[in-house]
């Protein structure tokens, strides 16, 4: 079957050990993760983790109800086909010079990404978007020169007013 | 009023109904077991190895179905559990294991006697708990109780630092839980069912595959209804014997790698495979590509992730086995299926895949089927894994509910004398017997001690053929007779029995088989009987690995020589 990415979005329990316990999980059942991104929800007592699993139907599957079934995980939804919102933020660091500065900064206002930090030899920029923007972006950096950079993985949530679909019960 | 860590839990213990506690203590658990001087009605059963404890905690949960508990200390007290632990986990049996931890104050230091056991057992537990302060550990114990009891059930360890167990807070037990992530279905859903129903009514060769789901659930007046009502079939997994009384006329025994040859035939004839608390294991299954091939598939588990797992499937209900058979019995017609049953019948017939050979050697089939005879199938086997296993789940008649008991999926030598010895203590007034290979049985033989001290009544029957069977006939077949380190120089087993003071008596002849077992019955307490047998004798009817369940193996190969001499530790 046809491998490709998938986005899972779950709800966890805030509590110590949970990241460990999802973590787990994928290494125990050999799932390649892509990347997972967690952070606070809208209840203080959940987190909401997006997990990017590369993947064919019929593992994903396995995936969502593996992870339904660890008791601190509330919520686990597949919404790589729902009606999404997709980002990821990026730090990119680039050697700077004087004379090549007001390149990159023309590439930055073009990407309508931001300029966090400036030194003497190097700039570090900061754009969200989806993978491909940041792609793009620093397929264009590249050439000033990456000293660094740090991405957060892929965040989502759906559109609308419509929360993350209920998982469909056998 | 204020109670100590080791206080609540014993009290939380005592109102999760827990009377038996199997363990061995240590440094980090001291203060619980200090405290189970104020609790009588606590039963503590000390084993002479924390393995023993969880495998007799298991046994007597499968035995009794209720939640078995045992305890250890931290460190290696902890350690020593995880194959137990792991064991139930593959099973799906309900326990508790309590671990004594370090002090708070010393964890993550490295302390002595510390290990991680609660990230050394995540995969292999439900659910498990550190719990860090007194106050949370009636919750934690309410909570651990609710979920390795159920949906599917399972092990769940809690883990208390010793400076937890000496903490004193205010104690008031929960009455409920509150575990916003888990929620176990328990109704199947009614369109499914009426889907499942159709596809049962309109089958020409409808045959049951019956899991240890059965009998996990009760289920089976509800099994014994479906099959009745429709005359379907009914096939076993290794954990599902004794789910269907074998002595049915619709009971065409066990399938799988060892199954009988007609079961396995009716799998892959038949157009309808209903599957019920059971999860496709390889060794039920072989390879799935080529499983049951003519036949849709409904499969019923209260597992949701078992679901499409490994098999394709045209109908899942995801459901408690009892409920949903309850309501799919009122959507099932009655029928005949006369014909498919008189093929099911020929090919036992031809096939009859029960047959002990002539020898002038004891053989372990003849043993089994005499502790049959002598029991007429009031008795509950227990093994651990290995020939000894098959044979016992080959020969023996099951004809009580839930009177097998054996280690299925993980597949653990040194499972069956502890698990013997926490059926027997589940069930003082059944005849227990633990039917061992001399390799499995010398894991966990320092629990003679425990049997013996708190006199537990099992029988013992040791299939001694001096090697590890199993893979000794896997060598013989698949590595070209190469018998390396199978060969098991043995010490002599009844000399073993009688310095632990149980009785014992060895014996090599047939005819002296059934007056041995007689005798063991016969006797009030626990006795042990070292079977010398045929060394090499194998396990038939076999499906060799990456074959399909059509590509097996009947009768025995006539012998051949070993090529090379095989590799004895001699002691003479």
């Amino acid at each position: 079957m046809e491998t490709k990415e998938y986005t899972i979005s779950m709800l966890v329990e805030d509590k110590a050990g949970v990241l460990n316990r999802v973590a787990s999980l994928f290494r125990r059942r050999n799932f390649n993760i892509k990347s997972l991104a967690v952070g606070g929800s809208e209840q203080p007592s959940l987190s909401r983790m997006t997990v990017v699993v590369a993947a064919d139907p019929a593992q994903v599957e396995q995936v969502r109800k593996q992870l339904d079934k660890l008791i601190n995980v509330v919520k686990v939804s597949d919404i790589t086909d729902a009606d999404i919102v997709a980002r990821e933020l990026a730090l990119i660091k680039v050697a700077a010079t004087s004379s090549s500065r007001s390149g990159i900064i023309q590439i930055v206002d073009i990407f309508r990404a931001n300029i966090v930090d400036v030194a003497a030899d190097s700039v570090t920029v900061e754009v969200t978007g989806d993978e491909d923007k940041v792609n793009s972006l620093l397929e264009l950096l590249r050439g000033f020169g990456i000293k660094e950079v740090v991405r957060t993985g892929r965040v989502a949530l759906t559109r609308g007013g419509a929360s993350s679909k209920k998982n469909p019960k056998h | 009023m204020k109670k100590t860590g080791a206080q609540i839990l014993c009290e939380s213990l005592i109102k999760e109904g827990v009377e038996v506690i199997f363990g061995i203590l240590g440094g980090a658990i001291l203060p619980v077991y200090d405290a189970f001087t104020q609790y009588p009605q606590l039963r503590h059963i000390l084993v002479r190895h924390e393995q023993g404890a969880v495998h007799a905690a298991d046994g007597y949960a499968r035995a009794t179905h209720k939640v078995g508990a045992c305890i250890a200390t931290s460190g290696p007290g902890a350690a020593n559990l995880v194959t137990g632990i792991a064991n139930a986990y593959m099973d799906s049996s309900p326990l508790i294991a309590i671990t004594g931890q370090v002090a708070r104050p010393f964890i993550g230091k490295d302390a002595f006697q510390e290990t991680d056991i609660t990230g050394i057992t995540l995969p292999i537990t439900k659910h498990n708990y550190l719990v860090y302060s007194a106050s949370e550990l009636a919750m934690v114990v309410k909570e651990a109780f609710y979920i390795a009891r159920t949906g599917r059930q399972g092990p769940v360890l809690i883990d208390i630092p010793r400076d937890v167990q000496q903490e004193e807070v205010e104690f008031i037990y929960p009455d409920k839980v509150d575990l916003p992530g888990y929620k176990p279905v328990v109704q199947g859903h009614p369109a499914q069912i009426r889907k499942a129903a159709k596809l049962v009514n309109g089958a020409e060769r409808p045959l049951i595959i019956a899991g240890r789901g059965i009998i996990m659930s009760q289920a089976y007046a509800e099994l014994k209804e479906l099959a009745e009502k429709a005359q379907i079939p009914v096939v076993n997994t290794l954990l599902g014997i004794s789910s269907f009384p074998q002595n049915h006329v619709l009971s065409f025994d066990m399938l799988g790698m060892h199954g009988m040859a007609y079961a396995n035939m009716a799998v892959q004839a038949a157009d309808l495979i209903i599957a019920i608390g059971m999860r496709f294991d390889d060794r039920a299954t072989a390879i799935t590509d080529k499983f049951a091939p003519e036949a849709r598939i409904i499969h019923i588990d209260i597992d949701p992730a078992e679901i499409g797992k490994n098999v394709r499937v045209d109908v899942p209900i995801v459901g408690d086995v009892k409920n949903v058979l309850g309501v799919l019995n009122n959507e099932i017609t009655v029928k005949e299926h006369a014909e498919w049953l008189s093929t099911l019948n020929k090919w036992q017939r031809e096939h009859p895949s029960l047959l002990i050979r002539e020898s002038s050697e004891l053989l372990p089939q003849y043993i089994v089927r005499q502790i049959y005879e002598a029991t007429q199938g009031d008795a509950t086997v227990v093994t651990g894994v290995g020939q000894n296993q098959m044979w016992a789940a080959q020969y023996f008649t099951f004809i009580k509910p839930n009177s097998f008991i054996s280690s299925g999926g993980l597949g653990t030598m040194g499972f069956e004398l502890p698990a013997a010895m926490g059926v027997k203590v589940g069930r003082p007034d059944e005849m227990v017997w633990c039917v061992a290979g001399d390799g499995g049985f010398q894991m966990t033989i320092q629990e003679l001690a425990t049997i013996a001290v708190e006199n537990i009544a099992v029988k013992i029957a040791i299939i001694n053929n001096g090697y590890l069977g199993m893979v000794r006939q896997w060598q013989e077949l698949f590595y070209g007779h190469r018998y390396v380190d199978t060969r098991l120089w043995n010490p002599d087993f009844v000399k073993i029995a009688e310095a632990y003071e149980i009785p014992a008596i060895k014996v090599r002849h047939r005819d002296e088989v059934s007056p041995a077992i007689c005798k063991a019955m016969d006797y009030d307490g626990p006795f042990l009987v070292d079977f010398i047998v045929e060394p090499e004798e194998n396990v038939y009817p076999m499906v060799p690995p990456g074959k399909s369940l059509s590509e097996i193996i009947e009768l025995p190969k006539p012998k051949r020589v070993p090529k090379a001499k095989p590799k004895i530790l001699a002691r003479s």
